[in-house]
């Protein structure tokens, strides 16, 4: 699915990753953690290909394909998917027809037809239903005015409809009341499956009581500095990070 | 994103093709004796000649206005032609089947089939080539209800009480430098009259083509919409792509009397000049409505051709409880540059505007918002609500707001609102990390900002100034 050599990458000349390797097979949930600025964030950016982020170094294979060879939107349709920290708005374009240019850009790629509006509005109603968003949504614009649990429910909806191979979650549970962050959990679950991968940030262990991970990672200083189970999350709710930033010089 | 922003707006103007075909063109110049021909050459009755004179005289005495926020060089209206017609149409078709077939060409290519059969369903168009008036459709069908949709050419002679009466009664002569000219040499244009109590049964629509090089198109149009009537009328324009700027001065008037109701929309697309700058149309255009007891006039406007555009669509809300709206798009991109926006004034009680500007600048193009509300002493209860958003793509370009407010009225009530924002970042990373590509995302967030405006225009417009825009935007983003 995705494997990550010794990867180096900056932000306005600052040098964030710095040697990150990580495997990530079919079917299997990575959560990574870690410290304020130790990258986290900049991974996703870095994987979905934002302006502004440099690779310096290192290669990303992606289900058989040089990811670095590949457009923002390219990624996008080839099945990475990133749910955003922060939703951005976009006022006046709605969600639906933002959704299914989205799904029709990504039929194209593979080949197949675009959608009829109408099959299109079942799926998304399905999708709306399952993540506990009124239909309502669908025809407002994106994100315009959504409160900050709906914007991510709304992500989690179009993760839905993409049905993407890699989804990368970042921090999707900044912000979210435990009932928001139950229903982007279950949403999630529903999802897993043996052939679609998640990476999951997060900050805090609590979202990891929904949405169980195979492998927890920690980064540190650019760096993957500790792996092990579920458990490693716990141990560090308990212990926090500098016992293993430490390490990571 | 910047660079990706553009290289998106840069797609050939389409409408952008010459006809080749044999016309009658007077030489540039501008004098009595040509005004004299003119009047003559549609053997115009006595007092017209004399209302043209009147305001060749005017124009005379006045000067150009240089109060806009727009550059262009000196224009030598000496070196512009004001009367050009394909000769063919010196007898005036009595049917589509007398019409010059590569004029008939002309407008299938531009994608606009003239045969009724063939026309879009609900649409009467009236086709105006240069200085003439080539054919108005579905003539008969409109007369059965008594709706009067013809050139103002015929109207002249066929209706010259209506004519006469309500010619120069919004737009006076002297009202402003391009007025002055238009009155003094407008060539054609269109004519509407919808009777007491009448719903006109379609669409009503006029066509502007420019064809002929170093012409200038004066055309005027006239609407009248008597007592508890209502029209709904859309105009579109476009020109060949040439090297030489272009002049097109036009007037338009409205008259709504008494609980009628006229929606006034615009598709302009006029050749905006190449990337460099070089040619396009200059319009300098004078729209104005009044609005009697209960009527409303309400102009949708989406802006995206021309060189320099100066057009400020107005209201005279001069009845009691009458309404006045205006919706706009305005899209400048390249060196294009536009001053425009609208005047409310409130002389009636109760009497409610409302102002949804939305200005797109992209490329090194300059777009100004220039707005009017006056509430005079008379307007108890007067209501004007402005919003006024502009929207930049890269960061070459400009936007600039000149908001007029004017209160004699204590009991007015008068909102103000402006944003302006850019194409983020942000929403281009979400559009393309959904698998959108830049252009389609840049068109998408672009046609999303004009959406309030979009929904005021007919059903088969809404979709061709989303397309229109997209064109508009191509290269905007690289």
């Amino acid at each position: 699915m995705l494997r990550i050599t010794d990867l180096f990458a900056r932000v306005e000349e600052k040098e964030i990753l710095k040697g990150l390797n990580l495997t990530v097979k079919p079917g299997e949930v990575h959560a990574i953690m870690g410290p304020n600025g130790a990258g986290k964030s900049t991974l996703g950016n870095v994987l979905s290909g934002r302006e502004g982020y440099e690779v310096t170094g290192g290669s990303v294979d992606f289900n058989g394909k040089n990811l670095f060879d590949l457009e923002i939107e390219e990624r996008a349709r080839e099945g990475l998917f990133l749910a955003f920290q922060y939703p951005v708005e976009i006022p006046g374009v709605s969600n639906m027809e933002f959704l299914k240019a989205s799904v029709d850009a990504k039929r194209k790629h593979h080949g197949q037809a675009e959608l009829s509006a109408v099959e299109f509005m079942k799926m998304a109603r399905e999708a709306s239903k399952r993540v506990s968003l009124d239909q309502a949504f669908l025809k407002r614009g994106v994100n315009e005015g959504f409160s900050g649990g709906e914007k991510k429910r709304n992500e989690i909806m179009q993760m839905m409809l993409l049905e993407p191979s890699l989804c990368i979650l970042d921090e999707t549970d900044s912000g979210l009341d435990i009932d928001a962050l139950q229903v982007v959990a279950n949403g999630v679950n529903a999802m897993r499956s043996a052939e679609r991968s998640f990476i999951v940030v997060t900050h805090y262990q609590r979202l990891l009581d929904y949405i169980v991970p195979d492998y927890v990672h920690v980064l540190a200083n650019g760096r993957i500095v500790k792996t092990g189970g579920k458990e490693l999350a716990l141990e560090l709710e308990e212990k926090g990070y500098a016992w293993l930033e430490n390490e990571a010089v | 994103m910047s660079e990706q922003v553009e290289h998106l707006i840069k797609k050939e103007y389409a409408a952008g093709f010459h006809t080749t075909i044999d016309s009658e063109t007077l030489p540039p110049g501008l004098n009595e004796d040509v005004i004299r021909f003119i009047s003559a050459k549609k053997n115009e009755p006595e007092w017209l000649l004399e209302w043209r004179l009147k305001a060749y005289q005017a124009w005379l005495e006045m000067t150009e206005p240089e109060w806009a926020h727009v550059k262009y060089e000196d224009i030598d209206f000496q070196a512009v032609s004001y009367y050009s017609a394909p000769k063919s149409m010196d007898e005036k078709p009595k049917s589509l089947d007398e019409v010059d077939p590569e004029l008939l060409r002309t407008y299938e290519k531009l994608g606009i089939p003239l045969h009724e059969q063939a026309a879009l369903a609900g649409v009467a168009m009236d086709v105006v080539f240069d200085s003439v008036s080539v054919v108005t459709t579905f003539r008969e069908k409109l007369f059965e209800v008594g709706v009067i949709f013809c050139s103002i050419s015929e109207a002249v002679h066929k209706y010259p009480e209506l004519v006469k009466k309500y010619i120069g009664s919004v737009v006076p002569q002297r009202d402003n430098y391009y007025a002055a000219l238009n009155s003094a040499v407008f060539s054609d244009g269109s004519f509407v009259y919808i009777p007491k109590g009448v719903r006109c049964p379609m669409e009503l629509s006029t066509y502007f083509r420019i064809n002929e090089q170093n012409t200038g198109q004066f055309e005027r149009t006239l609407i009248i919409a008597d007592e508890g009537s209502h029209v709904s009328y859309l105009e579109g324009c476009t020109a060949p792509m040439r090297d030489e700027n272009q002049l097109h001065a036009a007037v338009v008037e409205l008259i709504a009397l008494d609980n009628a109701e006229i929606k006034y929309s615009t598709v302009q697309n006029w050749y905006p000049g190449n990337e460099e700058g070089k040619g396009g149309i200059y319009n300098f255009v004078t729209k104005r409505g009044v609005c009697h007891t209960n009527a409303k006039i309400s102009w949708t406007q989406v802006e995206t051709g021309s060189a320099v555009t100066w057009k400020y669509p107005s209201c005279i809300l001069r009845g009691d409880n009458s309404v006045g709206e205006f919706y706009s798009v305005a899209l400048t991109n390249n060196y294009q540059q536009a001053d425009t926006g609208t005047k409310m004034i409130h002389i009636g009680k109760n009497t409610r505007s409302t102002i949804i500007s939305k200005g797109i600048s992209a490329g090194k193009s300059s777009n100004a918002y220039r707005g009017l509300v006056r509430i005079n002493p008379g307007a108890e209860g007067a209501r004007n609500y402005t919003q006024c958003d502009s929207l930049l793509i890269g960061d070459k370009c400009g936007a600039h707001t000149f908001p007029y407010i004017e209160s004699k009225n204590p009991s007015a009530v008068i909102e103000h609102e402006a944003t302006t924002s850019k194409v983020s970042e942000d929403q281009m990373f979400l559009c393309q990390q959904r698998g959108l590509d830049a252009e389609k995302a840049v068109s998408m967030i672009v046609n999303g900002f004009c959406r309030e405006v979009f929904k005021e225009l007919p059903m088969e417009f809404a979709v061709e100034a989303g397309k229109l825009l997209e064109v508009s935007l191509e290269g905007s983003v690289g």
